[in-house]
């Protein structure tokens, strides 16, 4: 482990990835405050500009920074403006608006620099430990296992995604799946569904269909509905906290930097939920006095989620990095930038290339830094962005969304699908269907049917399922991860009719 | 029937047409020494298809009974929002898609920023066109010179490559 840190330490500590550091937490940053913009679309806009890079390191490095500055620029406008900019800073807003309106934004701000800072390196250390660990295990693992595997991924994302709404998410998922046939597949170099179209041959670009899934309805809904930015009624002069304050938040930190990490490790449950949770936890066990104060601009309160969520952010990276399967949209855009880069996340990775997988983990330590010890003193000057008038942004989002696609595929017909994708995305989601299964599994597709293929040839049928036991076990807990939230809301369902019948 | 129930509809649709292609077209060109395999490039759509026809009959059918969320945006008071700017900008971007090669990078790029601000209501004209002139140059430059990616900065007709 210790040779891999010096490898990652010599790769990340390079000017070249210091500057994608640097410059990716200022861009993330940045566009991560203006609301409607989430760390998804982010990433998506940014991808094409990594790729150029032609060094994974240097463009995981880069993706890794937008990723935690966009949650720091949430947090920014959450509290400043109660607008918050990416959903996973949402309850953050509970308590940092309600002290930025009692003039104390500059502490707000300040609780919320050290809460991430501190979620993100303990994080990063839970990382160089587990990522290592979970790596060796992988390496047991068979194409059997990985099918299975994956074939868990993709429930336990559906069964979170589409929480009340597992039939939803498992369509999405299924859509996604179906998508990535499209095209000439690798394993058996034949055109599949693509109606004799010469452009469809390679199939559906994932970079197309990252924008379309996230950025243009973001950008569609900010048209629909302006969001009404209120002024703030905190000054942000006075960064300082007392050592009071700074007792108080350690514990909570401390708690949530763990609970936080092991929330973001779980496919599906990424930053959003991890601060809900950090957030009811850190209520439910806070004292009489302490839990009326929450909501009305307690440090714990605010301290809890945005501790969780960077912690969370870091945690994701694990089954990525370790296992090849993305645990979030946002991993799932970061693996396709991988593998557009001729780099497959997996147990290998630790192996075959060291400097990535360590260099990583390394930026991470120094990015947290870069945001800690960079924004707060800028911070009154970064938050000027959220006074762009929208008739100049949204214009500027869409052309850059626009771009990202032109520039990943250098074909104007990919822009024609972006937009009918878009349009498709748009009216999903006034539907309330979760997108992110659909790209989770638009990326996983090709893997998964690999996997299977070789399982069935190794095995000649379907046999594996029953014969490796550990095949069968994943596969049975993936049956349970899809039946026991349909179960468990159909109970409650039931119940609450029960009781309002006078049952 | 609800929205979601009505894309449901339309998702079994889907289903269905990739599952007649699975099902029924695709192995006719298969070689002999393919068939003899366990595994045929049909065989993971034809678990997908069976998947996708069983998942969006779950939804049409109404099986599982979520609460009906309203979110941000209510579909069913569309025209209560600014439904028309929207329908206008997503215009704009197929008209970009389709000028961008014919009318060379800095045109179409400038005219899709200019046009964009104005559909949302900016009216201060000379200024939209500075930004919009300052952004595409900078954009091209970044693109074509930094990133080594080529974009035609000029229009067909100007005789530019």
């Amino acid at each position: 482990m210790l040779e891999g840190l010096l490898i990652g330490l010599q790769t990340a500590l390079s000017i070249q990835n210091l500057a994608m550091v640097i410059g990716g937490c200022l861009i993330g940053t940045f566009i991560g405050m203006l609301p409607g913009l989430g760390p998804m679309s982010i990433i998506a806009i940014m991808i094409p500009v990594a790729i150029s890079l032609g060094d994974p390191s240097a463009a995981l490095i880069l993706l890794a920074g937008v990723y935690y500055g966009a949650i720091f620029g949430g947090s920014t406008s959450s509290i400043l403006l109660n607008a918050p900019g990416v959903a996973g800073t949402v309850a953050s807003s509970f308590d940092g608006f309600p002290m930025a309106r009692q003039g104390k934004a500059g502490k707000a701000l300040t609780i919320a620099a050290i809460a991430s800072f501190a979620g993100g390196t303990i994080g990063a250390i839970l990382l160089m430990v587990f990522a290592p660990m979970l790596s060796s295990v992988a390496l047991l693992f068979h194409s059997a296992e990985y099918f299975a595997l994956m074939v868990v991924g993709l429930s336990a994302i559906a069964a979170f995604a589409g929480t009340g709404q597992v039939a939803k998410a498992i369509m999405m998922t299924v859509l996604g799946l179906i998508m990535a046939t499209v095209g000439e597949g690798a394993l058996f170099n034949m055109p599949r569904f693509t109606m004799g179209l010469m452009d469809l041959q390679s199939g559906f670009g994932f970079i197309t269909l990252a924008m379309a899934m996230f950025a243009l309805p973001e950008a569609l809904f900010l048209v629909l509905k302006p969001r009404q930015s209120k002024e703030s009624d905190g000054d942000i002069k006075d960064l300082r906290i007392t050592r009071q304050e700074a007792r108080a938040i350690a514990p909570v930190i401390g708690r949530q930097s763990v609970q936080g990490f092991f929330i973001g490790v779980l496919p599906g449950a990424g930053a959003t939920i991890a601060s809900f949770l950090g957030y009811a936890v850190e209520r439910n066990i806070a004292s009489k006095e302490e839990q009326e104060q929450f909501g009305k601009g307690s440090v714990k309160g605010l301290a809890a989620p945005e501790t969780a969520n960077n912690a969370a952010c870091t945690g994701s990276f694990v089954p990525l990095l370790t296992l090849g399967i993305p645990g979030s949209g946002t991993t799932a855009i970061l693996l396709g930038a991988l593998i557009a880069l001729n780099v497959t996340p997996g147990p290998r990775l630790m192996l075959d290339a060291p400097e990535v997988f360590w260099a990583v983990i390394m930026s991470m330590f120094i990015g947290n830094l870069v945001l800690l010890v960079l924004n707060l003193p800028l911070i009154p000057y970064i938050a000027k962005v959220l006074s762009i008038p929208r008739n100049f942004l949204i214009p500027f989002i869409l052309f850059f969304t626009l771009m990202g696609a032109y520039i990943g595929q250098n074909n104007a017909t990919e822009l024609l699908l972006l937009v009918g994708f878009g349009i498709c995305a748009t009216i999903l989601r006034f539907a309330d269907y979760p997108l992110a299964p659909l790209l989770i599994g638009f990326i996983l597709g090709g893997m998964l049917e690999d996997n299977f293929a070789r399982s069935m040839q190794l095995y000649d049928g379907i046999s594996f399922v029953w014969e490796r036991p550990m095949t069968l076990g994943l596969l049975i807990i993936a049956a349970i991860l899809i039946i026991l939230p349909s179960y468990r809301a159909r109970r409650a369902r039931l119940r609450a009719s029960g009781i309002a019948d006078g049952d | 029937m609800a929205l979601d129930r009505w894309i449901g509809l339309v998702l079994l649709g889907v289903c269905l047409i990739y599952g007649y292609a699975a099902w029924f077209t695709m192995d006719d060109s298969l070689a002999p020494f393919m068939q003899r395999n366990p595994i045929w490039p049909s065989t993971f759509p034809k678990v997908l298809s069976v998947l996708g026809i069983l998942a969006s009959l779950f939804i049409v059918l109404g099986f599982e009974k979520g609460e009906a969320k309203v979110g941000d945006i209510d579909y069913r008071k569309l025209w209560e929002y600014n439904l028309g700017q929207a329908l206008l900008l997503l215009a704009l971007m197929a008209a970009y898609a389709l000028l961008l090669r014919p009318a060379g990078f800095l045109l179409s790029t400038s005219g899709f920023l200019i046009l964009g601000s104005v559909i949302l209501g900016e009216r201060r004209i000379i200024l939209t066109v500075i930004i919009a002139a300052i952004a595409t140059g900078i954009v091209w430059y970044l693109v074509q010179v930094i990133l080594g990616i080529f974009l035609r900065p000029l229009p067909l007709f100007l005789g530019a490559t």
